[in-house]
């Protein structure tokens, strides 16, 4: 097994940053195309979709050891269904607005792999506490990656941001940016910047931790080990 | 718990349900992990969870409803006063047997149903109605105000459109539009801008949303010629209705 445990820091930012689910696992990318043409919109399916990991990956960590190996799915299934009929009915109460916005986006939670992959491949093998810590990373990770779309859009498509008008009346806005190709546009240029960033990144810091010699000494050690 | 255990099935397995299967006792002793659970397990954990999660979704239903509810009939109130403009309140009358009634003797869940408004002196100012059908994208759902004593439709409000952002949306956002059917003589006539003549009953469409204004003026045609005949039957019989 793995040297030492991860801290909980680091299950807590993995989501966020490294491997954020939309910005590097692509997960959840159809409602990142498809609701995301205001901040107003990205930022209510995100926050609905960090209330249903989050519940979920409680819940699945909680109860992992009574659920039976052969129904596990459905039984996951079913927890993350039910917090997305309460999600959907909240949001249909507090906000009607944005809820009709949203459509059918909201109900569509339940297929979104990305939650589904959390509790299959943490909550389900892992402590209460830190399957949180890790719904929460995520689910957070999954709302800037969904604000970012939404205001790259937003500012474009309309000349505002959360409805506040940004530029003066001269503005033309950028149709297409709020229409679903303006979704592929702006996915690609954001994955473009943060593939650029993190390539940067690694660019550095490679030949510090691994010349060439000792990498070959360290992958064929792994190797034999195993 | 058990299922950690590398002596499964000896000490405090409590789960373990007591009549085995032929041939199901040999895994349970010997793997750490127990691949074969029992169908009444399976079957009993997804009731369960079943149970749980339905009982969950109703309470929170419970309380989200009346809500809902609320927030609908405020919408739709604040439609039927925009688009009759100048009623107060509105009542609704149900469609049974070809004609309308404010008291139907059956459910009104499924009837067919229209708005009557009345201004501040009590008199009646128009008729409300609902009307749908297919956009440029998809279904458009719109109310409009109805006068059967001119046969003039008195304003027209979007409750429901899916159209293009920026163009098709133009017929909820673009106000010149909504006033264009404000005192317009039935069946409407929708024209392209610079081609209209002057007749009643023209509507100038919004250039780059043909189709979606075009739509507006077909579904509230299509349905004056479905209810439009009732209605006028319903207004010359109720008290205050001009008859």
């Amino acid at each position: 097994m793995s040297p030492r445990q991860t801290t909980p820091q680091e299950v807590f930012l993995r989501g966020v940053w490294r491997e954020n689910p939309v910005l590097v696992q692509l997960l959840g990318l159809c409602p990142a195309l498809a609701v995301t043409n205001t901040v107003a919109n990205s930022l209510a399916m995100g926050l609905a979709t960090f209330f249903v990991l989050l519940g979920s990956s409680t819940l699945v960590a909680t109860f992992k050891s009574w659920i039976p190996r052969e129904v596990r799915i459905s039984a996951y299934i079913l927890v993350i269904a039910t917090f997305v009929t309460i999600a959907d009915l909240v949001l249909n109460a507090v906000v009607p607005e944005i809820h009709r916005a949203l459509g059918a986006f909201i109900a569509l939670i339940v297929v979104n792999c990305m939650i589904l992959g959390r509790q299959e491949a943490f909550a389900s093998k892992q402590p209460v506490g830190r399957a949180i810590l890790d719904a929460a990373g995520t689910g957070l990770g999954f709302v800037i990656a969904l604000t970012m779309m939404g205001g790259f859009r937003e500012i474009l498509g309309y000349g505002s941001f959360l409805g506040v008008p940004l530029f003066g009346p001269d503005f033309e806005p950028w149709i297409v940016m709020i229409l679903p190709a303006g979704g592929f546009f702006a996915l690609g240029f954001i994955l473009l910047l943060f593939a650029w960033w993190e390539g940067r990144k690694v660019e550095t810091v490679r030949p510090r931790h691994w010349p060439h010699s000792v990498t070959s000494e360290v992958v064929g050690a792994e190797g034999g080990a195993d | 718990m058990s299922e950690r255990l590398p002596m499964a099935g000896q000490g405090p397995d409590a789960e373990a349900p007591p009549p085995h299967a032929a041939g199901d006792s040999g895994i349970d002793e010997r793997g750490p992990v127990r691949l074969e659970s029992s169908s009444v397990r399976l079957v009993g954990t997804l009731a369960v969870a079943g149970a749980l999660a339905g009982l969950a979704i109703v309470t929170v239903f419970q309380w989200a409803d009346p809500l809902i509810e609320a927030w609908r009939a405020e919408v739709l109130s604040a439609a039927v006063t925009e688009v009759l403009r100048g009623a107060e309140r509105y009542e609704t009358v149900f469609l049974t047997d070809g004609g309308f009634t404010a008291t139907p003797a059956s459910d009104t869940t499924d009837l067919d149903r229209v708005y009557v408004g009345y201004g501040a002196g009590g008199e009646p100012v128009g008729v409300a109605l609902v009307g749908a059908g297919a956009g440029f994208q998809d279904v458009i759902r719109v109310i409009f105000g109805f006068d059967p004593e001119t046969g003039d439709v008195i304003g027209m409000q979007v409750l429901e459109s899916k159209e293009t952002p920026g163009l098709g949306d133009k017929i909820e956002k673009d106000s010149s539009f909504v006033r264009e059917f404000h005192g317009v003589a039935v069946p409407l006539v929708g024209l392209k801008s610079g081609r209209e003549t002057g007749a009643d009953g023209e509507v100038t469409m919004i250039t780059g949303a043909t189709i979606s204004s075009r739509a507006i003026i077909d579904i509230i045609n299509a349905r004056l010629s479905e209810v439009g005949g009732a209605v006028e039957a319903f207004w010359a019989t109720s008290p205050g209705g001009g008859g």
